[in-house]
């Protein structure tokens, strides 16, 4: 069984972004960027699929300018067996991608597809969801476990209030939620070995998809601050403030 | 402009976050209906029949809506987009699953998450975590959008909706329901609980997560925890408050034992007052307290609960 994982390059978790002075976007230039870590948590859940012998060929496929080749060589360097990469210099909202990864499920016809569930850039939780929708497939979100069970794959999922295991045809959509696994350090001669493995690189203009943007934005600012209130010393106080000034409590 | 909103529920009772998406949907202007779709759901339907500002209730009550799968679900909310300019879903486990589904479905782009509603065609959401707002304008002609309920003020329940039965079964059959496994708690929902108490890394373990109780029932709190002390194993990811978990926005809220990384404040950052409690005077979580006390979680916590 084949498994295609939709990789995306993001800023790196750790970095503390910055919106631009004149408010047209966060400011990315010089920033140190990453694979998603929802991504990476999917690599990892395809690569331990084909060690246990279920799945047959793990490929990743990422969407953007050239720079997020250094993504999918991590990508590789984690187990991936071969890659994809449709270059654009646009950035494409969710939709877009799904129609373009659409096409990508349509050509390598995977059993099972597992994305991040979300990407920390955007923040959006779509693009899953909405290729499960364009190609017709069942989608396991925010996926806890994943067990694929003959024609069916039963995936357990983190929803409010606890957890709910669903059962779906394959093929099928996969998006994975932070418990799902915890991805595995990349040795160097792993690293080495990536950079030999087969990249496939495709224009996003030649896939004949109107890819225009279907909203504009704005402006971005940055959050209202919280300034730092007061310091107490005692419980007491606490519980004193907390009654006559915050008035939160009686 | 017609308005569809989809109503959170149990089967059994609505949740409380659907009356603050009826508000975000109230601030884009129009006739508001509300679609219910579950099975042996007339408890809910008569509940949401109730909620101000809505003239009318659908409900869609079918076997194949039971546990509001998103196939099915998302096969429902397209047949009947025809006749909406707009369909909000709260974001919440299920909205956030069939949304996107119907969306796709519809060939129009989502609008995730919104905290603010400028027009009927421009929504203000966070990007980054909440490290940045993002204002944003949608150029499709039909809305799809989700709401993060915290950012909006619940409306009153003393209204009377018509309630319309639909005859619906979309049933895509390409998914089961296995099973459900709930966290029993006779606490408050943490989404919507009044006052939220919870423990991060500072709490060491899991049975030391027993010193919020008191406390908790004492102020009618729900318990939260940091990520950390989810990744520790101290206590289950639906307890998790951040980014990656619950955003959560009470009156009031005590992180105890909280650091305060950039990923749980941007799940708590929105509440009206914040106490922390941490041995460590230079943490993080001071930054962003209205009271901040410095102390050894394991005598505060106990003296706190005797003086409620």
């Amino acid at each position: 069984m084949k498994v295609l994982v939709p990789i995306k390059r993001v800023i790196d978790y750790n970095v503390k972004v910055r919106v631009k002075p004149d408010n047209s976007d966060v400011d990315l230039a010089n920033v140190k960027m990453a694979i998603n870590p929802f991504c990476e948590i999917a690599v990892e859940e395809a690569v331990r699929l084909k060690e246990a012998g279920t799945a047959s060929e793990v490929v990743v496929v990422s969407i953007g300018d050239k720079k997020c080749q250094e993504q999918i060589r991590t990508a590789l360097a984690l187990g991936a067996d071969r890659a994809i990469h449709i270059e654009t210099e646009e950035t494409l909202d969710s939709l877009n991608i799904a129609k373009l990864l659409q096409k990508v499920v349509e050509e390598e016809a995977p059993q099972l597809v597992i994305l991040g569930k979300q990407s920390i850039d955007s923040d959006n939780n779509q693009t899953g969801q909405m290729l499960a929708a364009l190609t017709g497939m069942p989608q396991g979100t925010f996926a806890s476990e994943v067990k694929v069970d003959g024609d069916k794959v039963n995936v357990t999922r983190e929803v409010d209030g606890g957890l709910q295991t669903v059962a779906l045809n394959l093929p099928a959509i996969v998006t994975t939620d932070l418990r799902l696994n915890e991805p595995r350090y990349a040795k160097l001669p792993d690293i080495m070995k990536a950079k030999r493995k087969p990249l496939d690189v495709k224009a996003a203009a030649d896939f004949g998809i109107d890819l225009s943007p279907r909203s504009t934005l704005v402006k971005v600012a940055p959050p209202a601050e919280r300034s730092a209130g007061v310091t107490v010393e005692t419980i007491d106080e606490l519980v004193e403030k907390l009654k006559t000034e915050a008035k939160v409590i009686s | 402009m017609a308005i569809l909103v989809y109503a959170e529920h149990d089967n059994s009772s609505l949740k409380a976050e659907t009356l603050k998406t009826v508000a975000a949907a109230q601030a884009m202007g129009g006739d508001i209906h509300l679609l219910v779709a579950g099975h042996n759901c007339g408890g809910v339907a008569e509940e949401a029949a109730k909620v101000n500002g809505v003239s009318k209730v659908l409900v869609a009550d079918n076997a194949a809506y039971e546990h509001q799968l998103a196939e099915n679900v998302s096969l429902l909310v397209k047949d009947l987009a025809g006749d909406y300019d707009a369909i909000i879903a709260t974001a919440l486990t299920t909205g956030k699953n069939f949304m996107p589904r119907v969306a796709a479905l519809l060939d129009v782009a989502q609008i995730s998450d919104i905290i603010g509603v400028e027009s009927a065609d421009t929504f203000v959401r966070p990007i980054y975590a909440g490290n940045a707002i993002a204002t944003v304008q949608s150029l499709d002609a039909k809305k799809v959008i989700t709401v993060r309920a915290t950012a909006f003020d619940a409306v009153a329940t003393d209204g009377s909706a018509e309630v319309v039965a639909l005859d619906s079964a979309t049933d895509a059959g390409i998914s089961s329901h296995v099973s459900d496994e709930l966290t029993e708690s006779e606490r408050p929902d943490l989404g919507a609980a009044p006052v939220v108490i919870s423990g991060g890394r500072g709490m060491q373990n899991g049975d030391n997560f027993k010193l919020l109780d008191g406390i908790a029932d004492k102020l009618g709190a729900a318990i939260g925890a940091s990520r950390a002390a989810v990744d520790a194993g101290f206590v289950p990811n639906d307890m998790q408050v951040g980014q990656t978990g619950k955003i959560v926005a009470p009156d009031l809220y005590i992180a105890v034992g909280i650091s305060g990384a950039i990923q749980h404040l941007a799940g708590m950052k929105d509440s009206k007052v914040i106490v922390a409690i941490n041995k460590d005077p230079e943490a993080p979580i001071f930054q962003v307290a209205d009271y901040g006390l410095v102390a050894d979680l394991f005598e505060a916590l106990p003296e706190l609960e005797g003086k409620l």
